[in-house]
């Protein structure tokens, strides 16, 4: 039973592939985003570049907010954790909501343990920035992995990083003789059975999705093109100039990541991008949290 | 036969590859060039419904695709694809393609936690596996629709002339059943 609930957790990351993830922070943003062809809404109460400029301890939102999302739209309503914090999470399958972010954007609320998701009915995504940190979430039961990228930059250099390292150690792994994998698992700290999953198919056994730093359509196609079956955008497009002219831009990129004629078409004329923060010039780098 | 797979959005990579599983020559359809190709049949899959028919429009592929079904192409639609054929979706603001004469409820058993899988039987086949993924059901069917499958009373796959619509995955599961239904349905289409 618990085993076919995973699979079926699994199975819903599967219907997102190739969408477009946005955040929202009301009912309002959360139609712009729908009506924009979001295949999924982040519910938060600040956008992670917001999140960055007032600073202090960010936690799981108002339980009222994230109702309000899930009765505004139809598509399913994620919500974020923070690392650690079981309880938050208790809330949120309360609440029914279709995935949990565990993720790092949030103050942690454990600097060593992560939830055990295994204990949950609902989804659980998670990020990683590399093979290990990815097989490890899984093997608490994650049943979707993003990449951590940098959130709330608009700086997509570290999502690319992420996701070239772990698509790249996959291919080392494939690359490897069946009885060195054991070693390869416990110099990366992860499950052999996992491992041998990459082994034998060359990919994760999860969805994964590219996040942390996506502003513009060309970001997104080149995450697509790097391997990502899907993207999140946090801060990119309710800090831009046009949300629902950029929303809908990034949704087509997506769809048609290696078309460069339609990515010329849907870079046209989108109005300001969000500003943005060089990774250089932040203090905090939420990527280290949770490893 | 080619089986062109509408790959917007959503779980289309699944669909291909069932089809390859039985030989038949599948290719994505991510734009209206691709739509314009010859095809014997059209899979409209798993996903969100709002995503692909946003890009249907945006992409201009929309009068095509009805077109096309209204013309005789044989569609198979799996959850979303079977909102996106349904004359009418009861408990939304907008409908789709309309060229079926169903009326549907999207997310109508919850949230991810109503999500299940059971086995049923599919029109005369017996014990085929159902994979429900935020799925939908089909409220009321039209005079010319055959049903052909139910679960807890509740219609969840249904016919009407070139036209197959399952609110469950087939694609999801290693059982090529309904493929090979869909496939026989474009045979006797194409006679």
């Amino acid at each position: 039973m618990k085993n076919e609930r995973y699979e079926l957790n699994k199975e819903l990351a599967q219907m997102l592939k190739g969408g477009v993830i946005m955040d929202v922070t009301n009912a309002e943003q959360a139609k712009i985003a729908e009506a924009a062809g979001a295949c999924a809404v982040m519910a938060l109460e600040r956008i992670p570049a917001d999140i960055r400029a007032a600073g202090g301890v960010s936690r799981m939102s108002d339980p009222k907010l994230i109702k309000e999302i899930q009765a505004a739209v139809t598509i399913p309503v994620m919500a974020k954790v923070r690392i650690g914090h079981f309880v938050e999470a208790q809330i949120l399958e309360a609440l029914e909501i279709d995935y949990i972010d565990e993720s790092e954007v949030l103050s942690p609320a454990d600097n060593i343990y992560h939830i055990n998701k295994n204990e949950f009915k609902v989804p659980f995504v998670c990020g990683a920035k590399n093979l290990g940190e990815a097989l490890r979430r899984i093997s608490e039961g994650a049943s979707m992995i993003r990449t951590k990228g940098e959130p709330g930059t608009g700086d997509v250099i570290q999502a690319v990083v992420h996701m070239r390292l772990i698509q790249g150690e996959m291919r080392a792994v494939k690359a490897l003789r069946e009885d060195e994998l054991y070693n390869k698992a416990k110099e990366l700290e992860v499950p052999i059975d996992l491992l041998q999953y990459v082994h034998e198919h060359g990919k994760l056994p999860v969805v994964n999705f590219a996040a942390g730093g996506v502003a513009t359509p060309a970001d997104a196609a080149l995450m697509m093109q790097l391997g990502a079956e899907g993207v999140f955008v946090g801060s990119g497009i309710f800090k831009s100039g046009n949300p629902a002219h950029r929303a809908q831009a990034i949704v087509k990129a997506v769809t048609n990541f290696r078309d460069a004629k339609v990515l010329a078409e849907v870079s046209e004329n989108l109005g300001e991008a969000m500003v943005g923060i060089n990774e250089e010039e932040i203090k905090i780098l939420m990527r280290e949290r949770g490893i | 036969m080619r089986i062109g797979v509408l790959a917007l959005q959503g779980a289309f990579e699944e669909h291909i590859n069932m089809l390859k599983e039985l030989n038949v020559d599948a290719f994505e359809i991510r734009q209206k060039k691709d739509l314009e190709q010859e095809m014997d049949g059209l899979i409209l899959p798993g996903g969100e419904s709002t995503t692909m028919y946003k890009l249907l429009n945006d992409l201009h592929m929309f009068d095509l695709i009805k077109e096309k079904i209204e013309h005789g192409l044989a569609v198979f639609g799996t959850c979303a694809g079977l909102l996106l054929l349904a004359k009418k979706v009861n408990n939304h603001s907008t409908s789709y393609i309309q060229t079926m004469n169903i009326v549907a409820k999207k997310n109508a058993f919850g949230r991810q936690l109503g999500s299940f899988r059971t086995t049923g039987s599919f029109d005369s086949l017996m014990d085929v596996p159902f994979v429900f993924i935020r799925a939908p059901y089909i409220e009321s069917v039209g005079e010319d629709v055959t049903v052909l499958a139910t679960v807890e009373g509740l219609i969840v796959a249904a016919k009407e002339k070139n036209q197959l619509v399952t609110a469950f995955h087939p694609e999801l599961t290693k059982d090529l059943t309904i493929h090979k239904y869909f496939i026989d349905m474009i045979k006797e289409n194409l006679e």
